[in-house]
């Protein structure tokens, strides 16, 4: 029986030879993850169960992001209560504002989590990973108090999407484009129960950084995970990153996928999600003229180095327009440091924009940018639901940090060629 | 099990940020989580939802954030069971695992209207519209699953399988 890569991470940490798809498995896990919004729920599911320790310190991490700093009195009770779950459980990695970034960019930085892994975390975009080789896919507070007594997971085993990718991306184009590109293509259910397992020559000529945001995303196709192939840009990164063993698997040549698809990265244009969808894509030449109230640049999807050193490249030698507020969020403390030794900052800075502490808050329309009442933002964040940052009469268009930085120059959406 | 009650119906990708927005998840008191439950699309859920009632969507019911506030606020506001078209598959895992219990029937979520009476009878996997006088049949659960939700959860489930 052939299996995909996805498959055969499951089916070995299964201890199975084989697993085929819609098999229910119990998988031992190598990390379980949660936030400061979804681990106040899994410790009072924890304190349930009855036991006074967790299966394993290291393999836990908790990482109050998302209303951090504490933005008011309530969220502060929640990131107290979590610290004094993490200190009693003497769990490891709980990383304290100051350590904090966001959790998608910061556990794969401080090398928690490595090819072959298999991880859960309670926050969806847990299938960040996949960019690794791992499997890590997203779930909730129950399943990670479960994870957290026992170290294993149920899953059903999914089917695979292939999408076999060839050429590479033009200049100005990113990963984000790609992956808005294919969400628009086959809808936010897309892949619903199923992998997205990218594969094929273009691989090779995605960075890091560009597989980081491609993964993020594919929960937003309704995705189980998304994951791509080991090889030398995977390898580079996980050991600069991590001192964890590591296991590349491959999938089988002859492996069932339930469907192919092929993508000429040559042909990817700029692409923007309207509200309120991220499948509701345009390319940049039929966005026509919006108006813009904020940008966004930053989050798990993209506020990596990468995407750091590509909006400073557009604002370079240009201003933020006047009726356009921009802020940009580092999503770690290194990166933040790198882009500051860097000279980004200057530039961010000389062009009007504020940069933030790491925090997933706008987002979310938790904190640190939250929208009023038919406002619009351009944001380079992963999801543009109603009221996502803030009103529900409010409006989000999802785009990269090239468009981002464009659009904020502009106050209207557009592109760096209109620059 | 059974469950009886009136249908509340919603259409295509409902996320969990109007089940439950973001600005609320400051709290885990399931009280107040259902008291902001559908905020963000229907204002007046809070106000005509009756213990019991049933909530019918179409596709990709519960998509987006893994929040598990989204189960818990519909379960706490009362409604007795969600069937839908599909189920986005963190959604679908939360309610299995807290005890919400769902049903997939695409004939029955694209056929029953708002305001319909319906019952649902979860071992035999059988939706009866009342009102319209229609029967469906669901998608039974695996029995692994329906081990989970005989013991009113995944918590449930381990605590009885750790003795």
């Amino acid at each position: 029986m052939k299996m995909t890569m996805t498959q055969k991470i499951l089916a070995k940490h299964a201890n199975l030879e084989f697993v085929e798809p819609g098999q229910l498995i119990m998988a031992d896990l190598d990390m379980v993850l949660g936030n400061d919004i979804t681990t106040p729920v899994a410790v009072n599911e924890f304190r349930k169960i009855g036991l006074d320790k967790v299966f394993d310190e290291d393999k836990i991490a908790i990482v109050p992001d998302h209303f951090c700093p504490n933005k008011d009195i309530k969220s502060a009770e929640q990131v107290k209560f979590i610290r004094e779950f993490a200190k009693g459980m003497s769990v490891k990695n709980f990383f304290e504002v100051g350590q904090m970034g966001i959790e998608h960019a910061l556990l794969p930085e401080k090398g928690l989590v490595t090819a072959g892994d298999v991880v859960i975390g309670a926050d969806s975009h847990t299938c960040t990973y996949g960019a690794l080789g791992a499997f890590s896919t997203g779930v909730g507070s129950t399943d990670m108090a479960s994870g957290m007594a026992t170290g294993k997971a149920w899953f059903k085993v999914p089917e695979a999407i292939k999408f076999t990718l060839t050429n590479k991306l033009e200049k100005n184009i990113s990963g984000k484009d790609l992956i808005l590109h294919i969400i628009g293509m086959i809808g936010v259910d897309g892949a619903l129960y199923k992998s997205m397992e990218f594969v094929g020559e273009g691989v090779k000529t995605l960075t890091i950084d560009d597989r980081f945001t491609i993964a993020n995303m594919a929960i937003e196709a309704g995705a189980k995970n998304g994951i791509f192939p080991v090889d030398d840009i995977t390898l580079e990164y996980i050991k600069e990153h991590s001192t964890k063993p590591y296991e590349v698997f491959e999938a089988d040549e002859g492996a069932i996928y339930s469907k192919e698809i092929i993508i000429d990265l040559s042909k990817i244009e700029m692409t923007v999600s309207f509200p309120h969808l991220p499948d509701n894509t345009r390319t940049i030449d039929e966005v026509g003229d919006i108006k813009i109230d904020q940008v966004v640049i930053g989050s798990c999807t993209n506020g990596r180095i990468q995407d750091m050193r590509e909006a400073a490249s557009i604002f370079k030698g240009h201003t933020v327009h006047p009726d356009v507020r921009c802020i940009i969020f580092p999503a770690t403390q290194k990166i933040w440091k790198q882009a500051m030794n860097e000279g980004l900052f200057d530039i961010f800075i000389d062009a009007g924009a504020a940069i933030s502490t790491p925090t997933c808050g706008p987002c979310l329309g938790g904190h640190m940018g939250v929208l009023a009442k038919g406002e619009r933002a351009v944001s380079t964040t992963n999801r543009n639901f109603v009221g996502r940052m803030g009103h529900p009469e409010s409006e989000v268009y999802l785009s990269s940090p090239i468009v981002a930085a464009a659009s904020a120059i502009l106050g209207k959406i557009g592109s760096p060629d209109e620059l | 099990m059974k469950a009886s009650g009136k249908v509340i119906k919603y259409g295509n990708n409902v996320d969990t940020d109007v089940i439950i927005p973001a600005r609320y998840l400051n709290t885990s008191d399931p009280a107040e989580l259902a008291s902001h439950c559908m905020e963000d699309i229907d204002s007046e859920f809070v106000n005509k939802v009756n213990k019991g009632d049933i909530i019918v969507a179409l596709k990709n019911f519960g998509c987006g954030s893994s929040r598990e506030h989204a189960p818990i606020a519909i379960k706490e506001s009362g409604i007795s069971c969600v069937i839908a078209n599909t189920f986005a598959r963190i959604f679908y895992r939360n309610a299995v695992n807290i005890g919400l219990p769902i049903l997939e029937c695409e004939q029955a979520a694209n056929e029953i209207e708002e305001g319909d009476q319906v019952t649902v009878d979860f071992d035999a996997g059988i939706i009866i519209n009342e009102t319209k006088n229609k029967q469906y049949t669901a998608q039974p659960f695996p029995p692994f699953m329906q081990e989970i939700m005989k013991s009113e959860g995944l918590i449930g489930y381990i605590k009885k399988n750790m003795k």
